[in-house]
């Protein structure tokens, strides 16, 4: 993404990489080194207090490099690594088993699109501040009345003048009551349904805004109806062309379903991986789980894993040598919703009445949490495009099947 | 890991172009009609002549040293179009023995004649049913051979049998001119057209190759060879599926057009492209002589069985009836793809494997 320096030697990288083992090594605090509790993630935003200062340390760290976005230019507060450089980092990183700095719907998904449609006072503005974890964003697309058909969303939003206003309701806004900006899908034309749409942002503290959590199957509660009444919106907030939304929202949309993919949907650096689950709570037998059966389909299931992770390797190579690969996102986003349902009902399987527990003292911390995953993982092939979208999407657009006549 | 060099990307052009010219579905029925030895030896010459058969022997031995990746690509081509030939048992299967096993005097012996397209190899392993390498019985005291072996790809027409089987301890290769005395070969008419062989050995005199870790090594190699050319049948039975989908109409529609296809064809299309992954990552590890080969060769074996498997049904089914016809193409690689699935081990054997490289 950023203008890296051109190939560089290995000399050169393997400097690159001793410079930053030996930084982390002093700037990455021991607790930021251990396992993520389940609400140890930092998201940031202006009402974010750090359980643990280390936390803030290890984020204002790695802000201070850039390296909270590595591969952004660093005008913009990113680290202006080349993908070799970033590849290192992550490597390094992973060793040390450092936590995430910050996690950040505006790193993943927002500012990958605002460096390539937004103009140069409005990168200037909210690149750096997403890069600090100043600014927490959320993603207002889908509405109601528009889920999978994404494109038929009525949120209205009318040119007063000298500012916009906008109507309307969105659903299943992830983190919407924690938010303080939300990057919106609005209708800006009525007589024409994908060429209607303009792509805006605003601040979730302007009168008018109102968020309501949802409660989900697994008890979280990580999705809000949201609400807009007469909420007033300065004119240079609108992010590309009048009615040019869709082009961008789809584009988000791509970075959505690669974000959702790489990180194979949560899991954890900490988890244990699934056989030795399986071995504890099912036991062994010269070697081999005792249940043949379901070690089969473990075996299976790392094997698809397996795939996944090469397939997203070959993927990252392409696009290095310059191929297009965007038509591999779809791909990508049905393959993760498949494995990690898969994944948390084998956990639930071999873990037996053991990951049936909800809460209370009669179950372990990790056992409660099991089935809450497995629940959580269903929604998995909805969110970010549900699979059926996405297979019509490579059916469509990478295998070239036409539509009905 | 998954970067082709312009060497490999010459002479994976060069394999298809003389594949698609020579060797299309037309030329495997040509076979199964009039040759009974399940290929066609001018046109194994001609393979030879281009280099193919000494693909990976050193050019000390006459051969071009191109790898297992360039390997890789020549057996994917020709699964395209199911083209019959020794190239796996003998190139690929045989010469890596050979080479990873082989004495000096064997290897002088042995590779210029496959390099030159002049012997045929064929490694004789299963021995019931079901590929089962740690239950060979097969005796070789005193290096002579008794025993049975059971379904040799290319056994019926080799001139080389490497033979697995156990002198008191561990399981190990042999060597044995498939004409020495004690050796009854009984051919047997396969369901790919391409023919196999059961092998009977009565004192056949045997000289040993290399040690017990050859045996995996080279199964290794075979799988992943396999699973290569498995992914190039794949490969063209749903892009062929593919185009009917495109030109077929029922109910005034293209049949490609219904979305209970369309789902099903995308679906298939991400089984390809993660096999495919695999495969590639396999046929690396070798040239990149990685420490995890084993578990890339049962990774790729399995993914490449249950993808065949999966398209070569569908390839049927959404063809409809012309799907059962024997005129069709959709048979031939049903046909092959079953043969080709149980060859070294069957998903499910893999399976079994890969968890008990994992440990569980």
């Amino acid at each position: 993404m950023a203008d890296g320096p051109g190939p560089q030697t290995s000399k050169e990288l393997e400097e690159f990489r001793s410079e930053t083992r030996a930084w982390l090594e002093a700037n990455c605090p021991a607790l930021m080194r251990t396992p993520m509790g389940e609400d140890d993630a930092v998201w940031g935003g202006r009402d974010w207090k750090p359980k643990h200062p280390e936390q803030k340390q290890w984020l204002d760290a790695m802000a201070s490099k850039g390296w909270t976005v590595p591969t952004w230019p660093t005008e913009y507060g990113g680290g202006g690594l080349s993908p070799q450089e970033n590849t290192i980092l992550q490597d390094e990183l992973r060793r040390i088993k450092a936590r995430p700095a910050l996690m950040s719907f505006g790193i993943w998904m927002f500012g990958p699109v605002l460096l390539e449609y937004g103009n140069e006072a409005q990168k200037k503005k909210y690149l750096p501040q997403i890069a600090r974890g100043e600014i927490r964003w959320c993603q207002g697309y889908s509405e109601p009345g528009a889920g999978s058909d994404l494109a038929g969303l009525q949120t209205k939003c009318e040119d007063k003048g000298d500012h916009y206003l906008i109507n309307g309701q969105k659903v299943w806004t992830s983190y919407a009551n924690e938010a303080d900006w939300i990057f919106c899908l609005v209708r800006t034309d009525t007589k024409v349904k994908h060429e209607g749409i303009s792509f805006i942002l605003f601040d979730m503290t302007s009168p008018g805004v109102e968020t309501r959590p949802i409660k989900l199957i697994s008890g979280a509660s990580p999705f809000c109806e949201t609400f807009f009444t007469d909420v007033k919106v300065p004119k240079e907030n609108l992010v590309g062309k009048l009615n040019g939304g869709w082009e961008i929202a789809k584009r988000l949309l791509m970075y959505e379903r690669t974000s959702i993919s790489a990180g194979g949907f949560g899991g954890g650096a900490g988890a244990l991986p699934i056989e030795e689950i399986a071995k504890h709570y099912v036991g062994v037998e010269d070697g081999k789980l005792e249940d043949r059966d379901l070690r089969a389909r473990i075996a299976a299931h790392k094997m698809y894993d397996k795939a996944f992770a090469l397939t997203v390797r070959r993927a990252q190579e392409m696009a290095k040598a310059g191929d297009n690969v965007s038509h591999m996102a779809s791909m990508f986003k049905v393959a993760a919703a498949t494995m990690n349902q898969e994944k948390t009902e084998l956990i639930v399987e071999a873990m037996g009445n053991r990951a049936l527990g909800w809460s209370g003292d009669g179950f372990t911390k990790g056992e409660i949490l099991a089935p809450r995953a497995m629940l959580r993982a269903k929604g998995n092939s909805i969110e970010g495009g549900t699979t059926e979208v996405n297979l019509n999407v490579v059916a469509k657009r990478v295998l070239g099947l036409r539509d009905h006549q | 890991m998954f970067t082709l060099t312009e060497e490999h990307d010459m002479l994976r052009d060069a394999a298809r172009a003389f594949v698609q010219e020579k060797m299309p579905t037309a030329h495997l029925r040509a076979v199964r009609e009039s040759k009974p030895d399940g290929f066609d030896r001018a046109l194994w010459k001609e393979m030879s002549d281009l280099g193919w058969a000494g693909i990976l022997i050193p050019e000390e031995h006459g051969g071009a040293a191109l790898g297992y990746v360039g390997m890789g690509l020549v057996l994917e081509e020709c699964g395209r179009t199911l083209a019959p030939s020794p190239l796996h048992s003998t190139a690929l299967v045989g010469a890596s023995a050979l080479i990873l096993g082989g004495t000096a005097a064997q290897k002088a012996e042995w590779l210029p004649k496959i390099a030159a397209g002049e012997a045929v190899v064929a490694l004789a392993i299963d021995e019931s049913a079901h590929h089962a390498p740690e239950k060979i019985k097969l005796d070789a005291k005193g290096r002579a051979l008794t025993g049975e072996k059971k379904y040799v790809a290319d056994g019926h027409v080799a001139d080389l049998l490497i033979v697995a089987a156990r002198d008191g301890g561990a399981v190990t290769l042999f060597l044995v001119p498939a004409r020495a005395d004690g050796v009854t070969i009984t051919p047997l008419k396969t369901l790919d057209s391409r023919g196999a062989a059961d092998i009977a050995f009565n004192g056949a005199k045997a000289e040993p190759l290399g040690g017990p870790e050859l045996v995996d090594q080279v199964l290794d190699r075979a799988r992943i060879g396999l699973a290569a050319e498995m992914l190039g049948q794949a490969t063209q039975a749903f892009e062929t599926t593919s185009e009917y989908l495109k030109t077929r109409t029922q109910f005034g529609q293209l049949i490609g057009s219904f979305q209970a296809l369309q789902h099903r064809a995308a679906k298939m299309f991400v089984e390809l492209e993660l096999t495919r992954s695999c495969v590639l990552a396999a046929l690396a590890a070798l040239d990149e002589n990685r420490n995890d080969v084993a578990e890339h060769a049962s990774l790729a074996k399995a993914r490449a069985g249950e993808t065949l498997h999966l398209v070569s049904n569908e390839m049927v089914q959404m063809h409809g009836g012309i799907g059962m016809t024997d005129a069709a193409d959709p048979g031939l690689y049903l046909k092959r793809a079953r043969v080709a699935e149980a060859l070294y081990g069957s998903a499910s054997y893999h399976r079994d494997r890969y968890a008990a490289l994992n440990n569980f």
